[in-house]
């Protein structure tokens, strides 16, 4: 069936903010989407508050409006746009709940617009749980006994029915979100509670547990015609009781029959005909018992997802791209297979390789956090590794990780007490269980015994026991001959493993291979195991006899992606490697990019001319230059993109002979050493904030003496700001020390002057050896102390003078000059008592590189990439890329806020991680909010981020000392517009005294009093309170403060807790009461003179 | 672990290791695409004088057990995989795979660039090879034993796989039709397939004669899969022709759609490479719909695709083509009960969409009954 020509144009609904469960996969998604929408001649109207996705890229739709995805705000596009059909199935949860919204809203009746896709029935029979039970019964399957609960009460009934452990899932929230596994009555409060206020239907599942069974997904697609087909299968390693986001997962699946497997394959294609999802993709999940093989199916999402993106990096196949072709009425055999060309779409793609999955953590950013992994995903990002065998795939996924934690180690000696402690530890899924794992293998431990405790099943354990046992032959003496160098290869090993084994140095290791020949060969991705030729490079290294590179004759520049995301480090890093392939393919060169994030859009296989699916260390990129180098010319590799991790391989690069483009590794060293680079400083005449080096916690408390408390104190190279912290006296700062720190004279730890409410700047330039280009001057909302990364900001910067603007500028020129940038360069200022001073500076693309170039319509990042390979301004702004004359000038004002996973985290005794920002980053994400004035700006950064600031109703204040006088002419502001003010006792008296009038309230720590009177905490719980300020003294040290900033967080009220916060809060609510703010797409704004 | 050899027909030489049996194996190598069910596929008789390369890299890893086999024993003549389980993870389990292969005399060799080989037989088609293990030859040796097999084309190896004495598979229930199926190969999921749709069928070895067949008044005859070249099986084509001319109801599979076909007077050919996977799309052109079915061809009927033909049967029509090359996988006859289809229905190993088409047998038998007493 052909397209159906009555739909011309259609709104794309994005997912909004990286957060944990919903990342950068649904920009991959929907950029597959807005690319076919346009390429079939449809009008496409885009809605997605994250200006760090290429599909929010001017160029990908027609309309883009970077706007909350609210239904209100979405009403107000369709309502301006008209559009034929809404396809809210690649844009995660956030855009199904939003559709669900819009249908209920009689939105899209009043507007006569179509979803397509999955209609709301199909959405609602797949997502609500009770009716999916009766689908799975209806069509012969099984689903765990359970019992579907919307009160407290139900849920105690519940449990008696079913039994401890029991499994608790709220309805319609991603990623697993509030869900969990109750071992007694305590837990069950604590979850089931959370869970109910977290569904936004107040509905939680109870559920048999089925822990420690094995657990499958796969990836289904079906058309128009009913014409059904199973793009993938994915097996957790880790068995059921860990999110499969959080699980380490293998495709295909490896340890089925055909017949168990086709059992869950037609299971199925009859869920996914009874739900009715019309067309497109979705995953179903199923667990399979051990002993006897009963399945029982678990969920499906109605949606493309995490694991579509996956099963698409996985086979090749791109569910994403075909499934938005069948939303708009083609059917599975009437499109191409791309890879292939002469096949169709219409087949089930098949693997000649093994794919693993590993998630990557975050636990070191909440140190109160509960380690243990759950139902609820609390990964931030994941590495996906490709091998010919499972040992090599692991392994690559591993070190794909860039943790040193994560790689298998092979230590002479394990204790017996670390044996039995681990045997301990293996019994409850954390981050780093396989390992675990794999060292009481390597000691000696049966693989019984591993099973009974972790369930991990035997196949997997015995692969693992496959790659001790090779580390014992490579650790055995004698000569690095070709046999034990290859067989180490194919079992996966890196060459820094293998020089443990053998006491030498991985640079000894990498020599003798190459002098004896043993290199990887590159397979490709081709969907079909080889039964077809295959035109897209999409390879993949393994150790074996042919490779299939083809030779090439343009010249080709090198991409180092960033890895799994992270905090500190995630799709804004994407963004700009994607930007620098798309311009220097457009220039004429031949773009080979290397990464290992399947959440990608550089890893999809036409972002660049080659992609090559590795890991991103010395050795696989290495080794991948010596093969493009084998095929044709190569430029050289760009590092300065993707973030610190290409950034950390640059100078191991260029030793070995590899040309970095743009910047120099010793011009990046020059910026990163503190000691050169306050050298710099000094000689043109910029001032940094004191600071010191300290090797010794005596010399830490010295130095801190002479420059004056406050200090930030933190370890030197770190990115994300990741072990720092402000601390106010020699208490903190020992504490601090020996907490976070393993000081010595090699690993020495940096003691800065902290400029009290100072403003922050943030500033992005290009620099080619003779011209700035100032792509812009963004203002922090949050007072120096806060993490850039986590500061809200505003560009253009609002309260800067011209001559400060100006003194921004000279200083940003001298640095890139002393530095020696070629590209771009990032700078944090601080300007406290009208004196500007250089925090830090960062010789490559920064975080907000696609939040300056959405707000001032400048492509930075291309303009960085074409630098690289020897481009001048002059030559840019000539060709359009940059503006003919003058620096980047916001259209309108823009405003970033940064978004928090609080919501994600509990400790261990099952309360919520304290939310308070500081100087180490913690946000997952961000949104932009764009205006014509700041307040309705920031309103809709806070709307996108947070849900609604309340535009009535009661708002609780309580501020730290230093932050009283600031806060006053907020406090009186929101009396004014008619809010009811609570404070408790301090803050209360303050306000009293300059004549806020405010009701008191107990803390927390004071109990309720004589009389009944609540505490703060029990007005949240009640839902008393619309609006939170509360700004803490420090981290930990306030319980109270502690105490309300989660109960906020839980009950998703919105929590400020910086004055500036505040200021622009208030600034937000006026303009919120004052009635409509308006929608208006980039395209527009960036046409603003 | 000791080296094994594998060796082209054109020279080209594979080192791995030896896996299984030790000793020597030839056969036409062919690759098979399927992830799951090596199984059956070892069990298989079509893969008779075949010797399999798994594209899959991970093979054993579910082990062997006595339901899920296709015959009583492993057909495929040697097995080319890249890493061999050394145990096994299933609770359906009873044997590990390597200890099969060793009691069933069966020469693997593992460690080979399967992907590699895989490549080279799809450029170049299936030919002859051979595995070598535990043996002192040199290659130039390896290669003149490898020229001296046996080819596939113009093999007659029915005789080799069919059953020496008829049986009897009893309908599940209450039985609704009585079918004859002419084993050439018969996989054991296909009798399975029928019985539970209240068929009986009585298999019969592949020299069945017409009066043999019309003895047991069956309700349709059922030509099963097999290996070989179809050009070889002229008694089988005329015995079909006899029951064509008699109206008796006819359904071929595989090797039985290949035989259906030259009974209507098609030719065969040889495929470069064949089909042999559990991913291939298949078309229906009378609905349009689109089915991943099971193949394992190296032959295919050569038939007009965009017309209905003429035979002395009456007029017929290609139902079904292969998307991903347009081969001809099934054919019908409008006015007589008979129709074929090219891959298999009973999938084992594969996906299940295809096994309406047994129903569609049923319908067939209903809309031409057989006349009771005319035998």
């Amino acid at each position: 069936m052909p397209r159906d020509t009555s739909i011309k144009s259609v709104l794309v609904i994005g997912s909004g903010p990286i957060v944990i469960g919903q990342a950068c996969e649904f920009d991959y998604s929907g950029t597959q989407a807005c690319r076919v929408l346009r390429a079939e001649g449809i009008r496409v109207i885009l809605v997605n508050s994250n200006p760090a996705t290429i599909m929010t890229d001017p160029e990908f739709a027609d309309a883009t409006y970077i706007e909350p995805i609210t239904p209100e705000f979405i009403e107000r596009i369709i309502a301006k746009e008209r559009p034929d059909a809404i396809l809210a199935t690649l844009g995660g949860q956030t855009a199904l709940n939003a559709a669900i919204g819009l249908y209920t809203a009689g939105t899209l009746e009043r507007y006569g617009v179509k979803l397509i896709g999955a209609d709301v029935d199909a959405i609602e029979r797949g997502e609500n749980r009770e009716i999916f039970r009766t689908i799975v019964e209806k069509i012969g399957g099984e689903s765990a006994r359970s019992v579907i609960c919307h009160t407290m009460d139900e849920i105690l009934e519940g449990v008696k029915i079913l039994g401890y452990p029991v499994v608790v899932r709220p309805s319609f929230t991603m990623g697993g979100l509030g869900s969990g596994i109750a071992f007694d009555e305590a837990a069950l409060h604590q979850i089931a509670g959370a869970g109910l206020r977290h569904s936004p239907t107040s509905e939680v599942l109870l559920e048999e547990s089925i822990i420690g069974w094995k657990e499958y997904e796969l990836e289904v697609m079906r058309d128009s015609t009913d014409n059904v087909v199973i793009v993938c299968s994915i097996e957790n390693i880790d068995p059921m009781g860990v999110h499969t986001g959080d699980s380490i997962t293998v495709a295909p699946a490896l340890t089925l029959t055909d017949v168990e497997y086709q059992r869950l394959r037609d299971l199925s294609i009859s869920i996914i005909r009874e739900v009715g999802v019309a067309t497109g993709g979705c995953n179903i999940q199923f667990a399979v018992n051990p002993e006897n093989g009963r399945i029982i199916v678990i969920e499906m999402n109605p949606r493309v997802s995490r694991s579509s993106a996956l099963a698409s990096k996985a086979t090749g196949f791109p569910i994403a791209k075909i499934a938005t072709k069948l939303a708009i009425g083609y059917t599975l055999d009437e499109i191409e297979n791309d890879i292939t060309k002469v096949t169709p779409a219409s087949f089930e793609p098949t693997l000649d390789y093994v794919v693993v999955k590993a998630p990557r953590f975050a636990f070191e950013k909440f140190s109160d956090a509960d380690p243990r992994l759950t139902t609820t995903m609390k990964s931030v990002g994941e590495a996906m590794a490709i091998g010919r065998s499972f040992p090599e795939a692991l392994m690559k996924a591993l070190r794909s990780l860039e943790r040193k934690e994560a790689i298998f180690t092979f230590p002479t000696e394990v204790s017996e007490q670390r044996i039995s402690s681990l045997m301990t530890q293996i019994g409850t899924p954390t981050e780093y269980r396989l390992q675990q794992v794999q060292q009481v293998l390597w000691a000696g431990i049966s693989i019984e015994e591993v099973f009974s405790k972790s369930k991990i099943d035997r196949w997997f354990l015995t692969q693992i026991q496959l790659i001790n046992d090779a580390a014992r032959e490579i650790a055995q003496p004698g000569e690095l001959t070709t046999e034990v160098l290859r067989t180490a290869k194919q079992w996966g090993f890196s060459d820094a493993q293998i020089a443990t084994l053998r006491n030498v140095t991985e640079d000894d290791v990498r020599k003798t291979r190459a002098h004896l020949g043993v290199r990887p060969v590159y397979k490709t991705v081709d969907t079909c195991a080889a039964e077809f030729e295959a035109f897209t490079p999409y390879y993949y290294s393994s150790y074996e006899e042919e490779t299939e590179v083809k030779p090439r004759s343009k010249p080709a520049v090198i991409i180092l992606g960033s890895g799994p995301n992270r905090i500190g480090q995630g799709i804004e890093f994407d963004y700009s490697c994607v930007h620098a392939s798309f311009t220097l393919r457009e220039a004429g060169y031949e773009t080979i990019m290397i990464n290992c994030n399947p959440e990608t859009v550089s890893t999809d296989y036409d972002t660049s001319d080659r992609l090559y699916f590795e890991p991103l260390t010395l050795e696989d990129v290495l080794e991948i230059v010596h093969a493009e180098s084998q095929a044709g010319p190569v430029l050289g590799v760009i590092t300065q993109l993707g973030g610190q991790t290409p950034l950390g391989l640059a100078a191991g690069l260029k030793n070995a002979g590899v040309t970095i483009l743009g910047t120099s590794p010793e011009a990046i060293n020059l910026a990163e050493e503190r000691g050169a680079f306050g050298d710099v400083l000094a000689s043109v005449g910029l001032t940094a904030p004191e600071f010191g080096m300290a090797s010794s916690q005596m010399q830490a408390v010295e130095i801190a003496k002479k420059i004056g408390y406050p200090v930030l104190v933190r370890p030197s190279f770190v990115l994300g700001g990741r072990g720092m912290e402000i601390v106010y006296d020699d208490d903190a700062l020992s504490s601090f020390i020996s907490r976070a720190t393993d000081i010595t004279p090699d690993h020495p730890v940096l003691v800065d002057r902290f400029l009290d409410s100072a403003i922050e700047i943030d500033v992005d330039a290009l620099y080619d050896g003779t011209e700035l280009f100032l792509g812009g001057v963004m203002e922090h909302i949050e007072e120096a102390g806060i993490h850039s990364g986590d500061s809200a900001c505003v560009l253009p910067a609002m309260t800067i003078s011209a001559p400060q603007l100006q003194a921004i500028r000279e200083a940003t020129l001298k640095i890139a000059e002393g530095v020696g940038v070629r590209g771009l360069i990032n700078i944090q200022f601080a300007l406290a008592a009208d004196r500007l001073y250089v925090l830090e500076a960062n010789p490559r693309a920064s975080r907000t590189v696609p939040f300056v170039s959405k707000a001032t319509g400048v492509p930075l990042a291309k303009a960085a990439a074409r630098i690289s390979v020897g481009e001048s301004i002059v030559q840019l702004r000539e060709d359009g890329t940059l503006p003919a004359t003058g620096d980047g000038i916001a259209k309108g004002i823009s405003v970033k806020e940064a978004v928090l996973p609080w919501n994600r985290f509990r400790r261990s005794d099952g309360r919520g991680v304290d939310a308070v920002l500081g100087p180490e980053m913690r946000s997952t994400g961000e949104v932009m909010g764009i205006s014509s004035t700041f307040g309705a700006s920031y309103a809709k950064s806070q709307i996108s981020a947070f849900g609604s600031l309340p535009k009535s109703g009661s708002v609780f204040i309580s501020l730290a000392d230093k932050d009283k006088e600031s806060g006053v002419l907020a406090a009186t502001a929101l009396s004014t517009l008619g809010f009811r003010l609570f404070a408790t006792a301090g803050t209360a008296d303050f306000l009293d005294a300059r004549g806020v009038k405010t009701a008191r309230v107990r803390k927390a720590s004071e109990g309720i009093g004589p009389y009944g009177e609540k505490t703060i905490v029990d007005l949240l719980n009640g839902g008393e309170i619309n609006l939170v300020i509360n700004t803490p003294v420090g981290r930990g040290t306030r319980a109270d403060g502690w105490a309300i900033r989660t109960a906020a967080i839980q009950r998703s009220i919105p929590c400020i807790t910086t004055t500036a916060g505040f200021n622009a809060a208030v600034e937000g609510i006026k303009v919120l009461q004052s009635g409509d703010l308006g929608v208006r797409p980039i395209q527009e704004w960036l046409k603003d003179v | 672990m000791s080296k094994a050899f594998l060796v082209l027909d054109d020279g080209r030489t594979f080192e791995g290791q030896s896996w299984g049996a030790t000793g020597r194996a030839f056969g036409e190598a062919v690759f098979q695409t399927g992830m799951t069910g090596y199984q059956e596929t070892l069990t298989d008789p079509s893969y008779h004088q075949q010797i399999v390369v798994m594209t899959a890299p991970h093979i054993g890893n579910t082990g062997m057990n006595t339901e899920d086999n296709e015959s009583s024993k492993i057909w495929v003549a040697g097995f080319v995989v890249r890493n061999p389980s050394p145990i096994t993870s299933n609770w359906r389990s009873e044997k590990s795979l390597v200890d099969v292969m060793i009691e069933q005399e069966l020469v693997g060799i593992s460690g080979v660039d399967t992907r590699a080989l895989t490549r080279h037989l799809r450029d170049r088609g299936a030919m002859r090879v051979g595995i070598f293990s535990a043996l002192d030859l040199t290659r130039e040796e390896m290669v003149i034993e490898v020229r001296k097999s046996k080819q596939m084309s113009g093999s007659f190896l029915s005789e080799d796989v069919s059953t020496v004495k008829p049986y009897i598979v009893r309908a599940t229930g209450e039985k609704r039709f009585t079918v004859v199926a002419l084993d050439l190969g018969i996989k054991s999921a296909t009798p399975r397939a029928m019985s539970q749709r209240g068929i009986e069928t009585h298999v019969l070895p592949f020299n069945a004669t017409y009066d043999e067949i019309m003895a047991l008044n069956p309700d349709g005859v059922f030509l099963s899969n097999g290996p070989g070249d179809p050009s070889t099986m002229t008694e089988t084509v005329s015995l079909v022709r006899e029951l064509l001319s008699e109206e008796v109801p006819i359904f071929g599979i595989c090797f039985g759609h290949q035989i259906l076909g030259r009974a209507l007077g098609f030719e065969t050919y040889k495929l470069q490479f064949g089909h042999r996977g559990i991913n291939q799309p298949v078309i229906d052109k009378r609905t349009g719909k689109v089915e991943i079915t099971s193949h394992n061809h190296g032959f295919a009927i050569e038939a007009p695709v965009d017309t209905q033909f003429a035979t002395v049967f009456g007029p017929g029509q290609v139902t079904h083509i292969c998307l991903n090359d347009g081969v001809v996988e099934g054919l019908e006859l409008l006015e007589r009960g008979a129709f074929s289809v090219q891959y298999h229905p009973e999938a084992a190993a594969g996906p299940h969409d295809a096994s309406y088409l047994f129903d569609n047998f049923i319908a067939m038998m209903l809309k031409y009954p057989r006349k009771v007493g005319v035998a």
